[in-house]
C-alpha cells in the first residue's frame, strides 16, 4: 500500500468529483470512504489505473449518498445529465481545489486546515498534531470550512494571491509533531506550480525552497537559534538552493515582479554567499526597496534598515531605523544589533533585553537574552 | 493560528464591577454563571478554537527545594499573599483582536442579580516554537 501515491491522488479525485457537481462536504466524505476502501481491497487486487480506480469508488459512494437524501430526485437529474466515471484530466480540478480550500469567506486558520485536509490529504489527526489542537478541535474546524464552502460554485477562477498566502502561513508554522509542515508547504506549491503557469507561483516556491535549505543551518544542536551570520554554511542544502535559484531566474526572465519573486531574491543573495562577509548587502538594499515599492509594509523597512546598516555601515542603518516606528515587531532587536556594531555595548545590552521581552518565541527570546548577557559578561558586571 | 491563554482570577485582580463574592449570591445565579462559563467553551469547540480549560481550586502551595537530603519546603498558610488562579481556558484563534473580543464576553458571564460581573481576565499569549522563518536580521 503505497500512501503517497494515495495522498497524491487525492485531490485531483476530489476535484472532479466537485466539478461535476458534487457538493464539496459529501464529495470529501465520498473521497475518504475511497481511500478506506483503498487501503482495503488494494493489496491483494492492486488496480491498473489508481485514479480511475478511486474516481469510480468515491462516486459511487457519492451517489449512494445522494440518493438518500431528502433532495433526491433533484440531485438524481443533476447526475444523469453528467458523463459517467472514468479519468479525466486533473489539472484544472486539483486547482479548483486550491481556490476552493483558500475562498476568502475562511478565516486564515480554517483555509490552512481545509487546504491541509483536501489538498494535502492530511488526515485530521496529523493537522491537528502539527498545530498543537486536539483533534475534536480540528474537526470541527474543518467540518465549519467544508460547511462555508459548500454552497459556493466555482464557475470563475479564485485569487491566486490568497492560494499563495495561505500556502505561506502553511510554510512558516514550521514543524512538530509527525508532518513536518515547511515540507508539506512545498509539496503543494510544486503541485500549484505544475498546475498553473504565474511567476509569483514560481516566486513563492522558488523563497521557499532557499529558506528550507538553510533549515539544517539555522538551529543548534541544543535547538537555540544560529543567526545567519553564524550559521555553518557547509549544513544548507546546496541542491535545494540552486533549485530555487533557477526556478527564481526563470521567473524573473519573465518580468512580471512580485513580492515573493523579491523576498526569494534577497533570499538567494544569502544563500549564494560563500561566507556573511561577502553578502551583497548593496544589492540586497536594492531588492528591499523594490519590494517597499511592492508592498510598503513596515516590517519590510525594518528589514532594510537591517541590510543598510551592513552595506552603509550601522550609523546608516540606526538613521533609516529612526524614520520607522518603535513599536514594530522587532525594531528594539535591530536597534540592539546596530548598536552594538556601532560600539556602543551599553546601550546594545540593555536592547537586547528590551527585545528579549517582546520576543514572539521562545527561540528568539532565549537568543535575545544570550546576546543581552553576553554584552554584560564582557562589560564586567 | 496563534494561542491565547485565559486566566481567571480568585484575587489579585482589580475589582469587578459587580463585585459581589460568590457565595452571597442565589443558588440560581451561580447555575447561571456556570452555565454561561459551560455555553461559551462549547461554543468555542464548536468554532474549532477550543484548545482546553480548566477550573483550579482556590487554595494552593509555594513550594521550592531546600538543599540536598532535606525535604521541600512550602510556604505556609499564607495563601492570601498569592495571586491564586481560579481556572484557565486556552484558545487558538487567528488574531489578537479575535482573542480580546472572546476574553471580553468571557468576562461578562452574569454574577450577582444576573447582571455580568465584569470580571478582569489576565490575556497571555503563549510563546510559540521557533517559526521556519524568522524574518529579521534576515535568518
Amino acid at each position: 500500500m503505497n500512501d503517497a501515491l494515495l495522498r497524491s491522488l487525492t485531490p485531483s479525485v476530489l476535484g472532479i468529483l466537485v466539478r461535476r457537481g458534487a457538493d464539496f462536504a459529501a464529495a470529501e466524505d465520498a473521497v475518504q470512504d475511497a481511500l478506506v476502501e483503498a487501503v482495503r481491497v488494494w493489496p491483494a487486487d492492486p488496480p491498473r489505473d489508481a485514479k480511475g480506480w478511486l474516481v469510480t469508488v468515491a462516486w459511487r459512494r457519492f451517489l449512494d449518498q445522494t440518493r438518500s437524501d431528502s433532495a433526491r430526485r433533484r440531485r438524481e437529474d443533476l447526475v444523469d445529465e453528467e458523463p459517467p466515471p472514468g479519468p479525466a484530466p486533473d489539472v484544472d480540478d486539483t486547482l479548483q481545489l486550491y481556490f476552493l480550500c483558500t475562498h476568502p469567506s475562511l478565516t486564515p486558520s480554517s483555509a490552512v486546515a481545509l487546504t491541509l485536509r483536501a489538498v494535502g490529504g492530511l488526515t485530521t489527526r496529523q493537522i491537528a498534531q502539527a498545530y498543537l489542537v486536539p483533534e475534536a478541535t480540528m474537526a470541527q474546524r474543518i467540518s465549519r470550512a467544508k460547511r462555508t464552502v459548500s454552497g459556493v460554485r466555482f464557475d470563475q477562477p479564485g485569487d491566486v494571491a490568497t492560494v499563495l498566502r495561505v500556502l505561506y502561513l502553511v510554510f512558516n508554522e514550521g514543524y512538530s509533531g509527525d508532518v513536518d509542515l515547511a515540507a508539506e508547504a512545498i509539496r503543494l506549491t510544486r503541485q500549484l506550480a505544475a498546475a498553473i503557469d504565474h511567476p509569483e507561483v514560481a516566486g513563492l516556491l522558488a523563497l521557499m525552497l532557499l529558506h528550507h535549505a538553510r533549515r539544517a543551518g539555522r538551529t543548534a544542536p541544543d535547538g537555540s537559534l544560529v543567526p545567519l551570520a553564524e550559521q555553518d554554511r557547509r549544513r544548507w542544502d546546496t541542491a535545494s538552493i540552486a533549485e530555487g535559484v533557477g526556478i527564481l531566474q526563470a521567473a524573473l526572465a519573465r518580468d512580471r515582479l512580485g513580492e515573493f519573486q523579491v523576498q526569494a531574491a534577497i533570499a538567494a543573495l544569502h544563500a549564494d554567499a560563500p561566507t556573511a562577509e561577502e553578502t551583497d548587502w548593496v544589492q540586497i538594499v536594492e531588492w528591499y526597496d523594490e519590494l517597499t515599492r511592492l508592498t510598503d509594509s513596515p516590517v519590510v523597512r525594518l528589514n532594510r534598515a537591517v541590510a543598510v546598516g551592513e552595506a552603509d555601515g550601522p550609523r546608516a542603518g540606526l538613521a533609516a531605523l529612526a524614520a520607522l516606528d518603535d513599536s514594530l515587531p522587532r525594531h528594539t532587536a535591530v536597534a540592539a544589533y546596530l548598536h552594538e556594531r556601532d560600539g556602543d555595548l551599553a546601550a546594545a545590552a540593555r536592547l537586547y533585553s528590551e527585545a528579549a521581552h517582546k520576543a514572539p518565541n521562545l527561540a528568539e527570546r532565549d537568543y535575545l537574552t544570550r546576546q543581552a548577557a553576553r554584552l554584560n559578561a564582557g562589560r564586567g558586571r | 493560528m496563534a494561542k491565547y491563554l485565559l486566566l481567571k482570577h480568585y484575587r489579585g485582580a482589580p475589582a469587578p464591577v459587580n463585585n459581589v463574592p460568590m457565595d452571597q449570591w442565589t443558588p440560581e445565579e451561580i447555575s447561571a454563571h456556570v452555565q454561561y462559563m459551560g455555553d461559551f467553551a462549547a461554543r468555542l469547540e464548536k468554532t474549532g478554537e477550543f484548545v482546553d480549560g480548566q477550573a483550579l481550586a482556590p487554595e494552593g502551595t509555594f513550594v521550592r527545594y531546600d538543599g540536598e537530603g532535606r525535604p521541600p519546603v512550602t510556604d505556609g498558610p499564607f495563601a492570601e499573599t498569592k495571586d491564586l488562579i481560579a481556572g484557565w481556558m486556552v484558545i487558538d484563534v487567528d488574531s489578537y483582536e479575535r482573542a480580546v473580543e472572546l476574553a471580553g464576553e468571557l468576562s461578562a458571564a452574569p454574577g450577582a442579580g444576573g447582571k455580568p460581573i465584569h470580571e478582569w481576565l489576565e490575556l497571555r499569549p503563549f510563546l510559540a516554537a521557533s517559526p521556519t522563518i524568522t524574518e529579521c536580521p534576515h535568518g
